[in-house]
């Protein structure tokens, strides 16, 4: 049975110390719902493993008078909730970390919060645990929220869950109550395929069942909470795998040594082994797995190392290392589901980075395949997906990358979407296959090819995006600047805002989802105008920064000439004959720019033209001159 | 044979520190001389082995640190042959800044807090690394290991980004810097069987001795040097003591012990009823102390 962290005998520290480093290491989380007593479990659990301290209990009875919600008695929840927003609200709103051990093992303890807003949390929480312990109230069973935690749980791979069925000491311990609610939840459980369910009957606050049997429930015939926790196998299935490791860091401290650095991802590596590095492909041997304590003859998943190869290869950051037979896909494209942790909606086609093992691409998202209502589990159709929603996707990325399926490989298949403006983790990505809808559809090699075309005119292509207010004067000077152009025999086209809205885009509103497919479109077709060689002028608002950024990149910097016509809004809008501004200032006209949707300013555009100094005639000229100065006109 | 808690424990930090040097412009490691620290500079040296670590160390020196730190921190720049940057808030200096005689509150806030941002900012890091531990205190055990800090070095508890896998997202504003936290799952009592495991030097300050103390409102100051006021009924005395973590000697309380080796000291911690941080006097001035001051920029 359990035994504290107290001494075996005085005399023989050194022994326990041994003992000590041979324990192992369980991460397991608690979710539940809001008032199912997963604050008090937990504060119970490091109470009764001593892991509380005089000071912090006299704080705790301090602290209990003053905001606790357990009349007399100590609120161990306030030994759990950290943050000063917390204790006010009588909520946990983050996920929280807590340690104790035991002879047996050390446990760290991931607590997470159980308001559905919070699910981007419980999911931060699960991908760093190999148990989760899901809370239910006896009095009320099974709920919604049961449902989508352990639905959570599954989307991120715990295989092992623990059903905590709290709160016995209100249902007056009934064996009959807890049958319900066990059979209740397998019922629903099944589909999910989860490899090993275990279900416990106990009250948090009493201690019943969470550290010794129960004498309240001489039913109950299965090990004490705790008991399960110290005893459970938790076997790391990545161990059997072909061996994977992207590489971090390379590591060159003279010209005599490269050593090539990662955590082992998947299996084991000796060395010896011949090893592939993805994504180029190229071949290797290992030739010593090196370590501040020696060489090792033997590296398995989850360990640090350094790794030396026989031959004479370049390898970088993001690349990966793998036995030959390994299960890793190498595409520029794969399918997977996302979870959208962002205040921000997803929008379909905008573009944002990926980072996945120790790597990093451009990516365009599609639109939903799908979306997991996550009360029902039924998949939906969705047009984008909001915080906390579940879909299936498929991403393209601007490279090919090496992945594995997050169900065989999390280390492979796990990946993060980053806002490119914001820098922020805006969605957590469990790549399911590398086929997507494009596989069958591959590019058709062209016997004329862009450089042909441009050979046979007089200049270079190229694109001037013309970015800036409503009447900020983009249309003018473009037009001014095309007119130079097309007198001096240089062939052009024009490609503007309001007129693309009236043919190609014309299915298209204002929202923030339609500008980025406006702009998408519009970046594509001056694509194809570039393809045919000719210098193609782009006069559009585009007011958001990763959409200038995704056509930047879909046309490669040395093309595309980003132009800044910069106008202050007041002079904008004393130039508009439409009275559209006057429109959007009375609510009449909702997005619009500079008004009630945001203009993202250029940071570094290659030309900014200030109307406000400059003539239409003198700034079609400074774009003339550029043109001239950079080598695509003559 | 599966890899013991320890073992695992070394795995993640070594990850997470290869991550910030593959990421970050200009890392530092913010080097406290205390036992964590001790640790997270051994996982340096593990985690860049054959190279030294590609960063140099950087400590905040408030002038009023016990001297056998000083000593130590010098003595372990040198054997290990690292960078060591000691930075010491100049205004402070000239306003005679101190403890004792402008209080703990106002004297952390000058010497600790504004000397980190003016060090921070004179050598533009990026990227700082940090021995602080979740289970060391309540606001703490929420942080990520990637915390960041906007310009003016403020951490903002409602504004954090979820941290999922080992996929750590790096990316920053310019002006914007990272604290990173490699020890962020480790227990005092992971470091203390850790220090003993790989025979990690420490400050002797750790192991119990006689040293001249005074008692003051139930908290043992050592007598560091002679700016130590005395008052008139107070003397010190020689008595057999210890230190549970190390700040400055006015603010740091002694425990009495016999604790005179690491597994001796484990002995006692486990035996032990208070927490590391209860002789710290910065702690106890409001319940949610830690986290304003974690707000203002502390570490």
């Amino acid at each position: 049975m359990f035994t504290t962290d107290a001494l075996p005998a005085q005399t023989d520290i050194d022994d326990y110390l041994k003992s000590q480093n041979n324990k192992s290491l369980l991460r397991f989380l608690t979710c539940g719902s809001v008032d199912d007593g997963k604050s008090t479990l937990i504060g119970r659990l490091l109470y009764e493993s001593k892991m509380i301290y005089d000071d912090q209990l006299s704080a705790l009875h301090k602290d209990s008078k003053k905001f606790g919600t357990t009349g007399e008695g100590l609120d161990f929840a306030l030994l759990v909730d950290g943050l000063s927003a917390e204790r006010e609200q009588g909520i946990t709103i983050d996920v929280a970390y807590r340690y104790f051990s035991t002879d047996k093992r050390k446990f760290i303890v991931i607590d997470t919060p159980g308001h559905e807003q919070y699910t981007r949390n419980m999911a931060t929480g699960a991908s760093h645990a190999d148990l989760a312990v899901v809370m239910i109230d006896a009095r009320k069973g099974v709920l919604p929220q049961t449902k989508r935690h352990s639905y959570i749980a599954h989307l991120l791979g715990i295989k092992h869950i623990v059903l905590a069925v709290n709160k016995m000491d209100l249902v007056e311990y009934s064996e009959a109550r807890f049958s319900e609610i066990w059979q209740d939840y397998l019922a629903f459980a099944e589909s999910l395929n989860v490899e090993n369910i275990h279900a416990i009957p106990l009250s948090a606050l009493q201690g019943d069942n969470l550290v010794t049997a129960s004498s309240n429930m001489p039913w109950y015939e299965g090990p004490s909470l705790m008991s399960y926790l110290e005893t459970v196998q938790i076997n790391a299935a990545t161990q059997s795998l072909p061996f994977t490791m992207p590489i971090q860091w390379v590591n060159r401290p003279n010209l005599d040594f490269r050593g090539f650095t990662g955590r082992v991802a998947s299996g084991n590596l000796h060395p010896g082994d011949a090893i592939s590095i993805l994504p180029s492909n190229r071949h290797a041997t290992v030739e010593r797995i090196v370590t501040y304590d020696g060489d090792l003859t033997e590296a398995q998943a989850g360990q640090s190392i350094t790794c030396v190869l026989t031959e004479e290869i370049d390898v970088s950051r993001g690349d990966v290392f793998v036995t030959q037979d390994s299960h890793c896909h190498v595409s520029d494209e794969f399918t997977a589901e996302i979870l959208w942790m962002s205040e921000k909606p997803f929008i379909p086609g905008r573009q944002y980075l990926l980072r996945q093992g120790t790597t990093h691409a451009l990516c365009t998202p599609s639109k939903p395949t799908y979306r997991v209502n996550i009360h029902s589990l039924v998949h939906e159709a969705a047009e984008d997906l909001s915080l906390n929603e579940i879909g299936c996707c498929e991403i393209l990325l601007n490279r090919a990358i090496a992945f594995a399926p997050y169900r065989t490989n999390p280390g492979l298949g796990s990946f993060i979407l980053i806002d490119r403006a914001t820098n922020a983790t805006v969605a957590a990505g469990f790549i399911q296959s590398s086929e997507s809808h494009l596989a069958n559809v591959k590019s058709q090699p062209l016997l004329v090819d862009k450089q042909a075309r441009s050979g046979i005119k007089p200049h270079k292509p190229a694109i001037l995006w013309l970015t800036g207010l409503f009447c900020a004067g983009k249309s003018t000077i473009a037009n001014l600047v095309e007119l130079k152009m097309n007198q001096q025999g240089i062939h052009t086209m024009l490609l503007d805002g309001d007129n693309i809205r009236r043919g190609l885009n014309r299915d298209l509103g204002f929202s923030e989802a339609n500008r980025v497919e406006n702009i998408r479109r519009i970046a594509e077709v001056a694509d194809l105008m570039s393809e045919a060689g000719l210098i193609c002028l782009v006069s559009f608002i585009s007011p958001f920064a990763a959409e200038r950024q995704m056509a930047r990149t879909l046309i490669g910097d040395e093309q595309f000439v980003e132009i800044y016509v910069k106008t202050p809004l007041e002079v904008a809008e004393q130039r508009d004959t439409e009275g559209l501004y006057k429109k959007a200032r009375a609510g009449v006209i909702e997005d619009f720019t500079g008004i009630n949707s945001p203009y993202e300013e250029p940071e570094s555009p290659e030309l900014i033209i200030d109307t406000t100094e400059l003539s239409p005639e003198e700034s079609a000229q400074v774009i003339i001159n550029y043109l001239k100065q950079k080598g695509i006109t003559y | 044979m599966t890899r013991s808690h320890l073992q695992k424990l070394e795995d993640e930090s070594i990850h997470i520190m290869r991550e910030v040097v593959a990421q970050a412009e200009r890392p530092a490691m913010l080097y406290s001389i205390g036992k964590d620290s001790s640790v997270m500079l051994h996982l340096a040296m593990k985690a860049f082995y054959p190279a030294k670590p590609p960063f140099p160390l950087v400590h905040v020196d408030t002038t009023w640190k016990f001297r056998e730190m000083i000593q130590f921190r010098d003595n372990t720049a040198k054997d290990l042959g690292l960078e060591l940057l000691v930075h010491t808030n100049p205004e402070g200096v000239a306003e005679g800044i101190g403890p004792f005689s402008h209080g703990s509150e106002h004297h952390t806030r000058v010497m600790k807090t504004e000397a980190l941002k003016q060090a921070l900012d004179k050598y533009q890091f990026d990227a700082v690394f940090g021995g602080a531990r979740r289970d060391e205190e309540k606001s703490r055990a929420k942080e990520r290991v990637f915390s960041f800090r906007d310009k003016h070095h403020r951490w903002d508890p409602k504004n954090q980004r979820p941290e999922l896998w080992g996929l750590y997202n790096a990316y920053k504003h310019k002006g914007e810097s990272i604290r990173v936290f490699p020890l962020s799952n480790w227990t005092e009592l992971d470091i203390w069987q850790y220090i003993y495991q790989e025979n990690i030097p420490i400050v002797p300050l750790y192991l119990a001795e006689e040293r001249p103390v005074v008692e003051r409102d139930g908290t043992l100051i050592m007598v560091d040097d002679e700016r130590m006021p005395l008052q008139a009924d107070e003397q010190a005395q020689m008595r057999r003591v210890r230190f549970r973590t190390l700040g400055c000697y006015p603010l740091t309380g002694a425990i009495e012990s016999q604790a005179s080796t690491i597994p001796m000291i484990i002995e006692e911690m486990l035996l032990s009823t208070s927490s590391e941080r209860q002789g710290r006097v910065i702690d106890n001035d409001a319940n949610a102390s830690m986290e304003q001051k974690k707000q203002e920029g502390y570490f």
